[in-house]
């Protein structure tokens, strides 16, 4: 298929590199923030952005839009990257993250960032919200769409099986689930805090349409997508199997960088590995 | 004085249906306690606008929030101890913060549950709603407030919590005795001594009042429905004619309508003031009557407690 080929792949991958950089610098200059959970989901959050949804930047309350809950809040800085990128903010806004007066929060809160649609920071509830979303959109007779991007962590908290019933419940098959699989919770990896696996099981149990990628491949994520959107009278849910901290090697499978600000060497480090030349 | 006792979830039930013919924003949600809520009557009449969540509340609050954010006006229902308690990490981050257009209607709230005892008999629910930012809260005095309480907070956009009962309410008001949620009613003029009542209780400032009168004390009794926004000129407005305050409420007196009163006149006009609620402890089960009994709601503890005032007040 012609979209996928090596010209749109790349430079969706030069995307994903200013995004990282972006979150990564605006977590270092804000002094915390959690870059490990930024990190891992930047190249779903730029496949949403730069391909998968129908938006407008200059409208972000354009009714038709698709929407995008960003259920793992502490991923902020990437969301708030990928939106300036994609023209809701200023570039240079990004570097107000967590100061007195910033539209952008530590978490997202949907009454101060244009392109936000609900505010999250406090876990599990964003399956729910997309939930009642896609509701209104079944409602309302319109064909936009819903994607929530959960975190593995979120698979602990009991509201996110509520609300896996509900989607299968009410049939909804214009909401699509990504989770985060980085593996990685605050304290440990998930399988020793609190086991998920078998995770597409639990999923399938629940009435979903599961699927399996590397959520670091542009192209799976996308066609995984594609997949979704195709299933009918059943919500998707696609488990990104991603790397905590992808992106800069010493956060990589990092527990250390789960909530942490790099140093001013490691920041320095950072950005030679992103490619990005910054002051 | 004798009352006609009526149900306030059937004015409840009656007033969504309207609003569902009047409007098609208006969705109902509801866990698993809609034929107790009554609910249920919308749910007949708009099944494809109701949604049962099941046994979850918190799915529910977040469901209404997204519901909310996509432009419906979101009536959520439930027994206040699950619609309050339950999910008030829920109500927190996705319905105060964000002021998304829900409204809270709970029922079975306070200690007049009766026989279910205290695991469901809520005392404490004004008090954690009315500490949200953003968070109106409301408690209609009887079945015919209540219909007009549900058509009011239909037309604001911002969240609510509007708190009624399990148990038939004396009915103080009459159909047309119009309501603005920004004003206290004023049921009976006096200049001795003021009874702020909520709910069930302002029946029992008024039985308080006769008693009174008997012996030549004059109350005044005000139906505070709306504890946030508090209707402060009213409050002080009264306790500068009467001198003294009794408030009366069928919650725990730490944290609800008595305590929103007591902060207001520390801040504005002192005057001896006394609180009649449910003392810091749990309930349990009972007859309604025998209940209110135990845990010190009578027109006679009301009465009890102006004649404290009253004696300060020299």
């Amino acid at each position: 298929m012609e979209i996928y080929d090596g010209e749109f792949i790349s430079e969706m991958e030069s995307i994903a590199r200013r995004v990282r950089s972006h979150a990564v610098t605006m977590i270092y200059q804000a002094g915390s923030g959690h870059p490990g959970g930024s990190l891992s989901a930047v190249d779903i959050l730029v496949a949403m952005y730069f391909h998968i949804m129908k938006h407008d930047p200059k409208r972000p309350d354009w009714p038709e839009r698709d929407r995008f809950v960003l259920s793992k809040g502490h991923a902020a800085p990437a969301l708030y990257a990928v939106l300036a990128e994609a023209g809701y903010l200023p570039v240079t806004e990004l570097e107000s993250l967590r100061k007195m007066g910033s539209r952008l929060q530590g978490h997202p809160c949907m009454r101060k960032t244009p392109g936000v649609e609900m505010s999250t920071g406090s876990l599990g509830h964003g399956l729910a919200a997309g939930n009642g979303m896609a509701l209104a959109a079944k409602l309302d007779r319109k064909l936009y769409r819903i994607y929530v991007l959960c975190g593995d962590g979120e698979m602990d908290v009991g509201e996110t099986w509520e609300a896996a019933m509900l989607a299968s419940h009410y049939k909804l098959d214009n909401i699509t689930m990504y989770i985060d699989r980085n593996k990685l919770q605050l304290d440990g990896p998930t399988e020793k805090i609190m086991s998920l696996e078998p995770l597409g099981d639990k999923w399938k149990a629940f009435g979903w349409h599961v699927i399996e990628i590397n959520g670091h491949s542009m192209k799976e994520i996308i066609q995984a997508t594609n997949e979704a959107r195709s299933i009918k009278g059943r919500p998707t849910v696609i488990i990104c199997h991603t790397i905590k901290g992808k992106g800069v090697s010493y956060m990589e499978g990092s527990l250390h960088f789960h909530g942490k600000a790099p140093s001013d060497d490691e920041y320095k480090q950072a950005m030679k590995e992103l490619g990005v030349a910054r002051e | 004085m004798t009352w006609k006792w009526e149900s306030q979830r059937k004015q409840y039930g009656r007033a969504l249906i309207e609003l569902g013919k009047e409007r098609s924003d208006i969705v109902v949600l509801d866990a698993d306690l809609s034929t107790s809520t009554r609910t249920s009557d919308f749910a007949a009449a708009f099944p494809e606008r109701f949604f049962n969540c099941g046994i979850a509340e918190q799915n529910m609050i977040d469901t209404a929030a997204g519901l909310a954010a996509s432009g419906k006006t979101v009536f959520v229902s439930t027994f206040a101890v699950f619609g309050t308690g339950r999910c008030y990490d829920q109500i927190r981050q996705s319905v105060a913060y964000p002021k998304l257009n829900i409204k809270i209607v709970a029922s079975h709230a306070g200690i007049t549950v009766g026989g279910d005892g205290a695991s469901h008999q809520i005392i404490e629910d004004i008090a954690l709603m009315r500490v949200l930012p953003n968070m109106g809260v409301i408690v209609p005095v009887d079945s015919n407030e209540t219909y007009k309480v549900v058509k009011a907070v239909a037309k604001s956009k911002d969240p609510v919590y509007v708190r009624i009962g399990r148990a038939d309410v004396p009915t103080v008001t009459d159909k047309d005795t119009p309501f603005d949620m920004s004003k206290a009613t004023t049921m009976r003029d006096g200049d001795d001594v003021t009874l702020i009542g909520c709910g069930i209780m302002v029946s029992k400032c008024l039985e308080a009042a006769e008693e009174l009168a008997k012996h030549g004390i004059d109350a005044r009794v005000i139906n505070l429905h709306t504890i946030k926004p508090l209707d402060e000129k009213t409050i002080v407005k009264a306790a500068r004619e009467t001198g003294g305050v009794v408030t009366a409420e069928e919650h725990s007196v730490m944290m609800g309508m008595g305590s929103a009163v007591a902060m207001c006149l520390v801040e504005n006009f002192h005057v001896p003031m006394k609180r009649v609620g449910i003392p810091d402890v749990f309930g349990e089960s009972g007859a309604c009557n025998e209940l209110m009994e135990r845990y010190g709601l009578t027109m006679e503890n009301i009465v009890e407690a102006a004649h404290d005032v009253l004696k300060r007040k020299k």
